[in-house]
């Protein structure tokens, strides 16, 4: 009986086992294999290190993207927290409307978002005809970082908000109590306390910002390229080897960054399920 | 004071946030071929749009792309995660469940170069001369594949909560193990599998990188057609396309939220995604 049992559970989860393997270990080894070999005009693969020594020429280009993501992920933290804060102390009513208000863009697409956003901002957009200015703010670091912000708050929010949301708030009468104020209740017990929340929503936000490339197409303007823009140019063009090892470098960063903030985190809900 | 402040504060984020979607809106209505100035209202753009045969075939695909593939995601998913449940080596687990969530980590554009160059090798393989006759294949395998741990992750919860003494009791009272899991086990753990699948179908839905990457020429999702109309010149067409499908999505969303407002008083704890937006 336990041994009929065993089998047909080990058959249940067999398909997925199947699946996972073909569709996400094989793709990962072919994209190693791409990323250490070089094609032969007559379609044949040598190994070769030539395209991870390419990788210093990209070595700019990941900075910016850093750089951009790092202050977009700040900008985000410093902008949501205190409205995940606020949206914590509101009503329970009012709480579901704020969330279901703040879920509402996430569920829009991001290439709409992104796109409406140019429409204001572009040199001839409804933000310079309304003021009857030509700013450029297309094309900008800034344009691009409020881009990213624009998109990502939710992301940062709803983590910090649900973290916020569970700490009892007895926790404030006891901090009370034990004679602090409400700026050092804050530092000392709030703030502490919602670190699992802040972790995930800094992953949440940084990740896909550093990833992006629809953002910087259209609000960089063209003048200046990210790391997704460079994955999509060589795929674009053909040169997938080079494509390859960028992303397996890009792969290997945000797992080894993931693996770490997971450190950081709590495991249980909070945090990061790796 | 302090209560205005906060009201000011919400207000202000909240305008941001939804200052370029209102103008999306108002522009889909613009009467002239103008993203910039309101000339006045008009429904030509949506008449354009609705005569429109690539928008049509476009959403077709969308939906059967995505129903297919959530469906596919929900049934490999659910019983994947009874299997991982079950499993008593905690190695075998962690190395299950590891790369179960590696779609989910990985950056969407690295999984939509890896899964074009894996189908660019099964062509090679096969032997395949237009990738176009495996273009809807390849699609459904990547979208089911990066729905998966989502899936997973809605349902396990479900199923470690339930535990297995009603399954074994259902066992017990004569029940073949098929039997148990259908009439015991997933009516018990049910709204995990819903909650899961209807996460797969809008991430799905909304999928843009993945597509791009694998997408062929002749299955054109509407994130994909929203993009090739950005590449071209600015029309309010665009707008009319995206403002559908901005109502459609908070209507769904409101009637959602309607029923939890009256199932539970208490606020709906946040379903993550983790890794961030598709």
């Amino acid at each position: 009986m336990k041994n009929k049992k065993s089998l047909l559970h080990s058959i249940s989860a067999a398909p997925h086992i199947f699946w996972a393997v073909l569709f996400i270990v094989v793709p990962l080894i072919i994209v190693i294999f791409y990323a250490f070999t070089v094609q032969n005009p007559d379609g044949s693969y040598t190994f070769s290190f030539s395209n991870i020594a390419s990788l210093p020429d990209y070595i700019s280009i990941f900075g910016l993207s850093l750089e951009l993501s790092v202050i977009a992920t700040a900008v985000c933290l410093v902008v949501g927290y205190p409205l995940a804060y606020i949206m914590a102390r509101s009503k329970p009513k009012t709480q579901k409307i704020l969330v279901m208000l703040l879920m509402l863009p996430m569920w829009t697409n991001l290439l709409i978002r992104t796109y409406s956003l140019m429409a204001i901002l572009d040199n001839n957009g409804i933000l310079n005809q309304l003021l009857g200015t030509s700013f450029q703010i297309v094309g900008t670091k800034g344009a691009v970082i409020f881009g990213m912000v624009y998109d990502f708050l939710p992301y940062m929010v709803l983590p910090i908000y649900t973290c916020l949301s569970k700490i009892d708030k007895y926790m404030w009468e006891a901090a009370a109590d034990l004679g602090c104020d409400t700026p050092k209740t804050l530092v000392k017990v709030i703030l502490p306390l919602s670190r699992s929340g802040i972790i995930s929503g800094v992953t949440m936000v940084l990740v896909p910002s550093i990833r992006t490339f629809s953002i910087s197409q259209k609000l960089g303007g063209g003048t200046f390229e990210l790391i997704g823009d460079t994955i999509e140019r060589q795929f674009v063009t053909g040169a997938l080897n080079v494509g390859a090892a960028i992303s397996l470098v890009m792969m290997v960063l945000i797992l080894i960054s993931l693996t770490i903030m997971n450190k950081f985190g709590d495991s249980e809900d909070g945090g990061i399920i790796v | 004071m302090k209560k205005y402040a906060s009201i000011i504060y919400i207000s202000l984020i909240f305008a941001v946030l939804y200052i370029p979607i209102a103008t999306v809106i108002l522009f889909s209505f613009n009467s002239e071929n103008n993203t910039a100035e309101f000339m006045g209202f008009s429904l030509r753009w949506y008449i354009e749009l609705f005569r429109s045969e690539d928008a049509w075939i476009a959403l077709r695909n969308t939906i059967i792309l995505a129903v297919s593939s959530s469906l596919l995601a929900t049934v490999i998913g659910t019983a994947a995660a009874e299997g991982i449940y079950r499993m008593r080596s905690k190695l075998v687990k962690t190395a299950i469940t590891s790369v179960t969530n590696i779609p989910m980590m990985n950056p969407d554009i690295v999984t939509g170069m890896s899964m074009m160059l894996f189908f660019a090798a099964i062509m090679g393989i096969f032997a395949i001369r237009d990738y176009n006759s495996i273009g809807f294949l390849a699609m459904l395998i990547s979208h089911t594949t990066f729905c998966l741990p989502y899936v997973i992750l809605s349902v396990l919860p479900r199923i470690n909560e339930l535990g297995n003494s009603l399954s074994e009791a259902a066992l017990d009272l004569g029940c073949t193990p098929i039997q148990a899991f259908f009439k015991v086990k997933l009516p018990n753990i049910l709204p995990g599998v819903i909650s899961g699948m209807v996460m797969a179908f809008t991430l799905s839905l909304d999928d843009f990188v993945i597509s791009y990457f694998v997408g062929p020429t002749n299955f054109q999702t509407l994130p994909l057609l929203i993009y090739s109309m950005t590449k071209k010149t600015v029309k309010p067409d665009m707008y009319a396309l995206s403002t559908i499908i901005i109502i459609s999505v908070f209507i769904l969303l409101f009637i959602s939220n309607m029923r939890s407002f009256k199932k539970n008083p208490e606020p709906r704890k946040i379903k993550k995604k983790v890794g961030g937006a598709r």
